[in-house]
C-alpha cells in the first residue's frame, strides 16, 4: 500500500507557498485563507502521522523509488511524527496571531512562512545528512526573510548578524558532511549506523572530528553556550509571531543531536559510541545557567523570553546528554512544553508592547494599559510554565528530568543547578511581571485605554498555545507513555536501520 | 596534488575566517564566499582525488566517485543563493543604519529601546 502521507508535510507547504507567492501577492485575504488552511491541514496530518507512528513501526518513503542507501529516503518514526505535530500546532497559533496585521507590514509573509514549515518538516523527516543540510538551508533562507519582515534598521542589522552566523555554520556543516562521507562512503543515517562501527582505527580521528563538527553545527542551531550569542539578538529583534515560530527552530538543533547521536553514534558505534556526551553535558549546564541569569538581567519582556528559551535549551540538552531512555523521554516532554510556552510568551510580550505606546515591553512601571488584567493572566500562566512551577507542564518536565538523573554520576550537579536556576527564573519572571502589571496598576494616569480593534484573534492565539501547554499536563499519562516508547525506539535503532535499508521499493 | 589541494583548502579557509572576523559587511561577504569555495573543494576531495576519470559508472572502465560531484553542485547552488541573500540584507542594513558594521557596535544591544 502506498503511504504518500509521509511526503505530504513537505509537499503541501511547498505547493501552497509557491501558489501564494505567484498568484496571491496582492490579495492578502486570499493568502491568509490559503496559509491558514495549509497550517490546519498540516495539524490534521500531524495528528494522523502520530497515530500512524504510535504502533511502533518505522515507515519509509523512497523518493523516486530509489532504494535507500542510494536514493533519498524519508523516514517516519515516533520522534519525527511528534516533531511534525508540534511544528503544526505552533504554526496554527502563529498564523492566527499574524493575520491580525503583522503579515501586512512586509511582503511575502505567508509564502515565507510556508517555506519555513516545509524546511522544518523536511528536516524532521529526512533520512540522510545531505538532505538535512538542504532542508536546513530551506528553513534558514525562509527565516532570513521572516526575520527582516517589517524592516527597520535595528531589525535588518540583527538579521544580517543572524544570516552571517548561520552561513558560517552551514560551511561547517558541509565540512562535517564531507569528512563523514570520506571516512564511511555514505551519508544515509541508517547506512552510517551500519558503517560507523566498521571504520578502521586509522580513520577514527577523522570520524570523530566529523561527528563533533556536526555537534558544533547543531549546537549553533540549538544556541548552546558558547555558540548562543546570536539568539537573544535575533529573537528580540524578530517580529513577534516569527520569534514564536523560531521557538521550534532551536529545537531542530536538539532534534538533530538526538537523531545523530542515538542512531549513528549510539550504543553500537564501537569506539565512537556516545561521542557527544562528555562535550554536551557541560555545554548544556552552562547554557542553562547563562540563560537564567539572562532572564534575571533582561530589561525587556522579549529579551527575558529569549533568555528563557536559551535556558530551556540547556535543560533539554542536559536531559539529552545523559543518554538514557528515561532521560531522553523526559527531555522530549520538556521539549514539547518549552516550545509551546516560549511561543505563548513571545506573543504575550508583543501584545503588551502593542498596548504600551511609548514604553513597549520594557520592564518599567508605566500607566495602565488596555486589557492589562487579561494579559497579566496570560503572562502569569506562561511564566509559571516557563519557570517550572505547578500546575503547568514545566513542572512535570523538570520533575521527570530530575528523576531520570537520579542514577547519573553527576547527579548532585544536575539537581542543584536545575533547582537553583528554576529559582532564578521565578525571581526574574516575578520581577518582570510585577513591574509590568502590578506597579503599573498604581501608576498615575492611563495610557489610551481603548480596547484595541480585532484583538480577539491575537489573544486567542496566545491562549491556544497555553491551552496546548495545559493539555500536556492533563494528558501527561498518554503523552509520557508515547514518549517512553519514542525513547525506547531511539535507543534500539535496529528497527530504524532495517526499515530503511531493507526497504527496497518499500513504498510500492 | 594532495598537498596542493590541501594547501588551497587551508588558505581559502584561513582567509575566509579572517575576513569574517573583520565584521564589516563587504569583507564578511567576501569571507563567506571564500569559505564556501573552500567547502566545495573539500567536498570534491572527499570522494578521493582522481585525474581524467569520468564520474560515470560503466562496466570495465575506471571512474571517479560521482556523489561528491553531485553534492558540490548542490552546495554551489545553495551558497550562491545565500550569498545573494546576505548581499541584499547587508546593503539594506547599510542604507537603513548608515553603518556597514556587522557586529553590535552601531546597532546597539538588542536589549534596550522599543521596537
Amino acid at each position: 500500500m502506498i503511504t504518500h502521507e509521509i511526503v505530504l508535510p513537505i509537499v503541501l507547504p511547498a505547493v501552497i507557498a509557491a501558489v501564494i507567492a505567484l498568484t496571491m501577492r496582492r490579495d492578502i485575504a486570499l493568502a491568509r485563507t490559503a496559509s491558514l488552511a495549509s497550517a490546519v491541514a498540516l495539524l490534521l496530518l500531524g495528528i494522523a502521522l502520530v497515530s500512524l507512528a504510535s504502533d511502533g513501526s518505522v515507515r519509509t518513503y523512497a523518493l523516486g523509488g530509489w532504494p535507500a542507501p542510494f536514493g533519498i529516503v524519508l523516514v517516519l518514526d515516533r520522534l519525527s511524527a511528534l516533531m511534525l505535530l508540534l511544528t503544526a500546532v505552533l504554526a496554527v497559533a502563529v498564523l492566527l496571531y499574524a493575520v491580525n496585521g503583522w503579515d501586512t507590514r512586509g511582503r511575502h509573509f505567508h509564502a515565507l512562512l510556508q517555506f519555513q514549515l516545509m524546511g522544518l518538516n523536511g528536516a524532521f523527516l529526512t533520512g540522510d545528512f545531505f538532505n538535512l543540510f538542504v532542508f536546513f538551508e530551506v528553513l534558514l533562507i525562509a527565516s532570513y526573510g521572516l526575520m527582516a519582515h517589517g524592516g527597520g534598521a535595528r531589525r535588518v542589522a540583527a538579521g544580517v548578524r543572524y544570516v552571517v552566523v548561520n552561513l558560517a555554520a552551514s560551511a561547517l556543516f558541509l565540512f562535517a558532511v564531507g569528512l563523514l562521507y570520506a571516512v564511511t562512503g555514505t551519508l544515509n543515517m541508517a547506512d552510517l549506523a551500519v558503517k560507523v562501527p566498521e571504520v578502521a582505527a586509522a580513520d577514527q580521528a577523522l570520524l570523530r572530528s566529523g561527528a563533533l563538527l556536526l555537534l558544533l553545527v547543531f549546537a549553533v542551531k540549538g544556541a548552546l553556550v558558547p555558540l548562543h550569542f546570536w539568539l537573544p539578538d535575533a529573537y528580540v529583534n524578530a517580529p513577534a509571531p516569527v520569534a514564536a515560530l523560531f521557538a521550534v527552530l532551536t529545537k531542530v538543533g536538539a532534534y538533530a543531536i538526538i537523531r545523530l547521536f542515538t542512531l549513528a553514534f549510539g550504543e553500537g558505534a564501537g569506539d565512537a559510541a556516545w561521542l557527544a556526551a562528555p562535550w554536551l553535558m557541560p555545554a548544556a549546564m552552562l547554557t542553562l545557567l547563562l540563560g537564567m541569569f539572562g532572564v534575571l538581567a533582561a530589561r525587556r519582556l522579549a529579551a527575558m523570553v529569549s533568555f528563557a528559551v536559551l535556558g530551556s535549551m540547556g535543560t533539554l540538552l542536559i536531559a539529552v546528554a545523559l543518554f538514557t531512555p528515561p532521560a531522553l523521554s523526559a527531555g522530549l516532554y520538556y521539549l514539547l512544553h518549552s516550545t509551546l510556552a516560549a511561543g505563548a510568551l513571545f506573543l504575550v510580550a508583543d501584545l503588551v508592547a502593542e498596548r504600551r505606546a511609548g514604553h513597549g515591553d520594557a520592564l518599567v512601571a508605566a500607566p495602565v494599559f488596555a486589557q492589562s488584567g487579561l494579559l497579566g493572566a496570560l503572562f502569569v500562566l506562561g511564566a509559571i510554565a516557563m519557570a517550572g512551577l505547578p500546575p503547568m507542564s514545566g513542572f512535570i518536565g523538570k520533575l521527570l528530568i530530575l528523576d531520570a538523573a537520579r542514577d547519573a554520576f553527576n547527579r548532585n550537579w544536575i539537581w542543584s543547578l536545575m533547582l537553583s536556576t528554576s529559582l532564578l527564573a521565578i525571581i526574574g519572571f516575578a520581577r518582570g511581571g510585577s513591574s509590568l502589571f502590578w506597579k503599573s496598576a498604581s501608576f498615575p494616569g492611563r495610557l489610551d485605554a481603548r480596547q484595541p480593534m480585532r484583538a480577539a484573534l491575537t489573544i486567542t492565539a496566545a491562549a491556544l498555545l497555553l491551552a496546548a501547554n495545559a493539555a500536556l499536563v492533563v494528558f501527561a499519562g498518554p503523552v509520557t507513555r508515547y514518549l517512553d516508547a519514542t525513547a525506547a525506539q531511539l535507543f534500539a535503532p535496529s528497527d530504524y536501520i532495517d526499515a530503511v535499508l531493507g526497504a527496497e521499493g518499500g513504498n510500492e | 596534488m594532495e598537498f596542493l589541494v590541501a594547501t588551497a583548502i587551508g588558505m581559502l579557509t584561513a582567509t575566509g575566517v579572517y575576513l569574517l572576523l573583520r565584521a564589516r559587511s563587504f569583507p564578511v561577504v567576501l569571507g563567506l564566499a571564500l569559505l564556501s569555495y573552500a567547502v566545495n573543494v573539500f567536498l570534491f576531495a572527499a570522494g578521493r582525488l582522481a585525474v581524467d576519470l569520468p564520474p560515470v559508472i560503466r562496466a570495465g572502465r575506471d571512474y571517479t566517485d560521482p556523489l561528491p560531484q553531485a553534492l558540490v553542485l548542490t552546495a554551489i547552488v545553495i551558497s550562491f543563493g545565500m550569498t545573494a541573500v546576505v548581499v541584499v540584507m547587508a546593503a539594506r542594513a547599510y542604507v537603513e543604519s548608515g553603518s556597514d558594521r556587522v557586529d553590535d557596535e552601531a546597532g546597539g544591544t538588542g536589549d534596550g529601546g522599543g521596537r
